[in-house]
């Protein structure tokens, strides 16, 4: 991850912390107007084969178009050296490799997101509706989350022995 | 007036039949503007990239585990996890046909489903804001990578509950 640092360094500020409840307040509703939370809904754009809704290729065509646009100056002000606008610093991922992992994690992702209808963002935006499938949903998912990082430790920790 | 165009898609899909409704591709493309500047706001002010999958599991798990290190990381996440929530709550009281159009599964495969998605997300590093739409927007080529595979594997997954095992999982 390569970081832009400038400016003050230190914890959130109340104003940082307001723009991110906005940030995510706004995903929420766009999640919900867009249909991704409706599992029927993203099965039926996978259903490629069969009964296929094209629909959520235009959520993509929206975020996607919004945030190339917007993200270039963003990433011009990162590279000056500059830090973001209530933040001490950029965390802008720099990775490149594809590997096994990214590969295979993907996989294991479209399995889950085709199975279930769900993938994180909607399935945590539709936890009010206090539906208990979602409930299980996102309980588990925190459960593979788990997995994953203790899978991650264990890695890390033979490789140092 | 999104609402009748959300009802108006949930008629269609009720014919299956293909699309029907002129205007389907209005409310997907509304809520796709609006997550793209979500995540345009979070990366401008915050610095950071609007990649559910990150942001929730660096609030959820502990340090060792993968999770946040410090109070500044789980602060920001718990307010974005908050508005998420706020929102979901907001939307499920203004436009309760969003979440609507559940499917038939049993718990075990919901449960299943959940984890999968969990473990793949970390493994992989991304998950459909994170890669679908901050990454292809960076011209980031593990998230094409990612992007492509996971609907590829989405694509396989569907065809086979659906058309190998008749739906009912």
């Amino acid at each position: 991850m390569s970081a832009s640092s400038s400016g003050t360094s230190g914890g959130s500020t109340w104003v940082q912390l307001w723009v991110a409840f906005g940030a995510g307040l706004l995903f929420a509703v766009g999640l919900a107007l867009s249909g991704m939370t409706m599992p029927s809904k993203v099965i039926g754009f996978l259903d490629i084969t069969g009964d296929w809704d094209p629909s959520l290729i235009f959520v993509m065509v929206g975020g996607i178009a919004v945030y190339t646009v917007l993200f270039q100056p963003i990433r011009r002000r990162a590279d000056q050296g500059k830090n973001p606008l209530m933040a001490a610093r950029f965390m802008i991922p720099s990775r490149r490799d594809i590997n096994p992992r990214l590969v295979g994690g993907a996989l294991l992702f479209g399995v889950g997101w085709g199975l279930g209808g769900f993938c994180p963002g909607p399935a945590i935006a539709s936890l009010p509706t206090a539906s208990l499938s979602v409930l299980i949903f996102v309980v588990a998912m925190a459960g593979g989350m788990g997995i994953w990082g203790a899978i991650e430790r264990s890695l890390k920790s033979s490789a140092e022995s | 007036m999104a609402e009748a165009v959300v009802a108006q898609e949930s008629e269609h899909f009720s014919e299956r039949g293909g699309v029907v409704e002129p205007y389907f591709w209005v409310a997907p493309l509304v809520g796709g503007i609006m997550i793209g500047l979500a995540s345009a706001a979070l990366m401008a002010f915050n610095g950071r990239i609007a990649g559910i999958s990150g942001i929730f599991s660096g609030l959820m798990l502990p340090a060792a585990a993968g999770g946040g290190e410090n109070r500044e990381e789980r602060s920001w996440r718990a307010a974005f996890v908050g508005g998420l929530l706020v929102g979901g709550a907001l939307m499920w009281i203004l436009l309760p046909g969003a979440f609507t159009m559940m499917i038939e599964r049993s718990r075990m495969a919901i449960a299943v489903a959940g984890l999968l998605v969990g473990l793949g997300t970390r493994m992989g590093s991304g998950c459909t804001s994170g890669h679908g739409i901050c990454g292809l927007s960076r011209f980031s080529p593990r998230s094409l990578v990612a992007t492509v595979t996971f609907i590829a594997s989405g694509v396989a997954t569907v065809f086979v509950v659906r058309h190998l095992l008749g739906g009912g999982v």
